[in-house]
């Protein structure tokens, strides 16, 4: 069965996302605010753009905390917007009434990741799916009824009458999901979204329902936004796919060519990640470290560069790296561990972004004398081609580095990539923002 | 059923098997009656080895680990015999089976969070773990073990003192292998211990259970639901189906020619980036309160033959090695006459599908 957008007739655009940020305001504690002290922001989407053309599958594929299901609520304005638009039949949503929102949903529904926790366990099937027939206005409980019949038929669940009045704990996993796909059909919507709709099931159930989701989209006329951290789904499920990082599309692009020729290191780093049933293939040993970054304060620079495996001198450098560098060190010389320690002193400081480090309190010479030994452990180390300088400060020493903004999504071939190791092709469409990137 | 298992040497050792399971049951009463959770069950594992356990959900892996680790909850019944090291587990008094928990079995959860105090500091978590065990152990040896695992398990010494709330998803399972592996057990089960991870995360701590055998010649049972982790860090898998192995050997073997169609199946409709059509299995597992006759993936099964839904498969030898339930595989002279016809499935219908 082909997904391919060549498939339907036309591409014309159904959403298009511009220039979009959700940011969250950490609220702190009562004192906090009592005192007015700003406790920061959370930019869970920073500037996205995306088009989704009417009949593909986007796929927005990345870890927790990459800002993908913040972005697939924003299209159904279940998060408010902070900047930037969502237009959708020539209206923004980013700037609707909640009326008007709930007009749009009949346009744009949801299918959410845990059936269990999506569908009201005192509701049976029929009044959970009728729901969204009666919250729309539709009167007529016949009618509904209809309606109803109708999408469970679509949805594979028959003979409905047994399942009409079945609650969801009666349900097995799978069934659960298609009553919450059914749910989001039976208004006829044009857009779905829908956030890990298989990742709670079963191997052997999630080929089941990404099947029904296929022939809903070619029954329907449906075009799909599948949020998912898993490559391999989003492989045989996307047309298009953006790969998104800390709020930020990383690359974007059709779905065989971020296959065929990954680019970004953090795209190359999901697909090594992903345990195939192949007994030939081994663990990957050079995985990113480490986890996801705070959101409030994301990294300096290309917010992927404290876990990249191919960092470069340019990639936004900064005191954090140092104090995790340091700690690396200890990990592997832990004799010195006690020593090494009190000649650097406390390194909580290092943990405010900046681009100059100040450590130690046993004096210059000796700092530098660590310095050098974690050097020399790893020369391939790229935090060391960022420093520009270091100079003595007190009882130790003040570490600078090359200050680089953050790469913007820029073309290479067919996709758009945003990493310092793909310079400007020139000429291209340039989304995202544009900042002037020296040649690296 | 015979459960006289002499499995083939495993590994780089035919050496005494740490663990040797034999017909091990689990079962919870409830209203409807017994659920049989796990119905005999038998493998061996040698030291240092990993056997990856691998089934969907309810087959009972999860059962059937804490079954071995004597964590099952109250109105569980177990049977069969569990040698650890040729001593019966099973039929120990509770406080030496307490005594053996931590300092020679080890257990490492799915979610860190909720196995760690979050009041005590990690220092505190290990000063526990190891007095408990160890009392003689002077601070500054305790410390020095405790960072020596920390290291191992990529966590800086400087955390030493932290609290849990203060670590990452990644880094508390790190901490709670860490904790399982202080004591140096000789047998860890680790229980879906990647599920509630991030991608990059679980193929770091995947990397981890892998070096078990190099750092710590831990003796694991990894009971996952992802095939692709059992491909990277096992050395041998058993595939659970309906509270019973129907197939075990190294993966490789298993893997490249499975002999059981459940074992197929699961294979074929693993999502992968090879994957170029959607396969699944019809139907859905059986309630294990009243399980089918016969074979228990029969009623599933593409392959079903007549012997099938009438006759228990008999475990037999695997043509390259391990252990097979299946009436394909054989064995030919106890098939009766005609039983080898193609059986008729009855229809299903989507009421019984998943």
């Amino acid at each position: 069965m082909s997904t391919k957008p060549e498939a339907r007739s036309g591409s014309s655009t159904i959403v298009d996302v511009r220039d979009l940020s959700v940011h969250f305001e950490l609220r702190g504690g009562t004192l906090a605010r009592l005192f007015g002290r700003d406790t920061g922001t959370i930019k869970a989407v920073d500037r996205v753009n995306l088009e989704l053309r009417r009949g593909e599958v986007v796929g927005l594929v990345g870890e927790s905390g990459s800002g993908k299901s913040t972005l697939g609520r924003a299209l159904l304005g279940l998060v408010p917007a902070t900047e930037g638009s969502i237009r959708l039949r020539d209206q923004n949503i980013a700037d609707m009434s909640r009326r008007q929102l709930r007009e749009i949903r009949r346009v744009v529904q949801m299918v959410f990741q845990d059936p269990n926790a999506a569908l009201n366990p005192s509701m049976t099937v029929e009044e959970a799916v009728g729901d969204a027939l009666r919250v729309h206005g539709m009167r007529s409980a016949t009618q509904r009824h209809q309606g109803v019949v109708e999408a469970l038929e679509r949805v594979g669940l028959s003979p409905v009458d047994l399942f009409l009045t079945k609650y969801p704990r009666d349900l097995s996993g799978g069934q659960k999901q298609r009553v919450v796909l059914a749910r989001a059909i039976v208004l006829n919507p044009e857009v779905l979204v829908a956030d890990e709709p298989v990742s709670m099931l079963d191997m052997s159930v999630r080929a089941k329902i990404l099947q029904l989701m296929l022939d809903l989209k070619q029954d329907l006329g449906l075009t799909y936004v599948y949020i998912t951290h898993d490559l391999a789904t989003a492989k045989y499920f996307c047309d298009r796919i953006a790969i998104m990082y800390l709020g930020r599309v990383v690359e974007i692009g059709p779905t065989e060519e971020i296959f065929a020729q990954p680019r970004h290191p953090y795209t190359k780093a999901l697909l090594a990640a992903i345990p195939e049933p192949d007994p030939d293939k081994t663990v990957p040993r050079d995985l990113p470290r480490g986890e996801i970054p705070d959101a409030a304060e994301p990294p300096l620079g290309c917010a992927f560069h404290p876990r990249c495996p191919e960092a470069v001198h340019n990639c936004g450098w900064e005191s954090r790296d140092l104090r995790v560098l340091v700690e690396e060190h200890w990990m592997r010389a832990d004799a010195a561990y006690d020593e090494e320690q009190q000649l650097l002193g406390d390194l909580d400081h290092l943990e405010t972004p900046s681009t100059s480090a100040t450590i130690g309190a046993g004096g210059s010479p000796a700092v530098r004398d660590v310095l050098d030994r974690m050097k020399s452990e790893d020369t391939h180390q790229p935090l060391w081609a960022g420093v520009t300088s270091i100079e003595d400060a007190g009882s130790g020493v003040t570490v600078h580095f090359e200050p680089a903004p953050p790469p913007a999504l820029r073309r290479a071939g067919g996709v758009d990539v945003a990493c310092v190791l793909y310079p400007d092709e020139g000429g291209t469409e340039m989304r995202g923002e544009a900042g002037p990137r020296p040649g690296s | 059923m015979s459960m006289e298992l002499t499995d083939e040497p495993v590994g780089a050792s035919a050496q005494e098997p740490v663990i040797s399971a034999r017909d091990v049951r689990v079962w919870y009463g409830t209203t409807r009656g017994a659920i049989r959770a796990v119905d005999g069950v038998s493998f061996d594992l040698a030291p240092g080895e990993t056997l990856g356990l691998v089934g969907e959900s309810g087959c009972g892996k999860s059962t059937l680990g804490r079954g071995l680790m004597g964590l099952l909850p109250d109105g569980a019944k177990r049977d069969g015999e569990v040698l650890f090291r040729g001593r019966d587990i099973f039929s120990l008094n509770p406080k030496e089976a307490y005594q053996l928990r931590g300092r020679e079995l080890g257990m490492i959860f799915q979610e860190p969070l909720t196995r760690l105090n979050p009041l005590m500091r990690i220092s505190q978590h290990f000063e526990e773990t190891i007095k408990q065990h160890e009392p003689g152990l002077s601070n500054a040896e305790l410390r020095g073990r405790a960072l020596e695992v920390l290291r191992l398990m990529g966590i800086p010494p400087t955390r030493y003192r932290s609290y849990p709330h203060e670590f990452s998803g990644g880094m508390r399972q790190r901490l709670m292998i860490a904790l399982a592996l202080v004591l140096r057990p000789a047998f860890v089960v680790a229980d879906e211990p990647t599920t509630a991870l991030d991608v990059l995360v679980e193929a770091q701590i995947v990397q981890i259970l892998n070096d078990l055998r190099r750092n710590f010649q831990a003796s694991l049972l990894l009971i996952t639901h992802n095939v692709g982790i059992v491909a990277e860090a096992c050395d041998r898998v058993a595939v659970m189906y309906a509270g019973r192995i129907v197939e075990q050997g190294r993966v490789a073997e298993v893997f490249r020619s499975p002999q059981h169609p459940y074992t197929r199946e699961l294979l074929r409709s693993t999502i992968s980036l090879n994957t170029t059509g959607l396969n699944f299995i019809p139907g859905a597992p059986p309630d294990l309160v009243d399980p089918p006759d016969g074979c228990r993936f029969h009623p599933r099964c593409p392959d079903a033959m007549d012997v099938c839904a009438s006759k228990n498969p008999v475990n037999i030898e695997r043509p390259g090695g391990g252990r097979v339930e299946c009436w394909l595989v054989g064995p030919e002279d106890e098939i009766p006459p005609g039983g080898k016809q193609p059986l008729k499935q009855q229809e299903l219908t989507v009421v019984d599908e998943a």
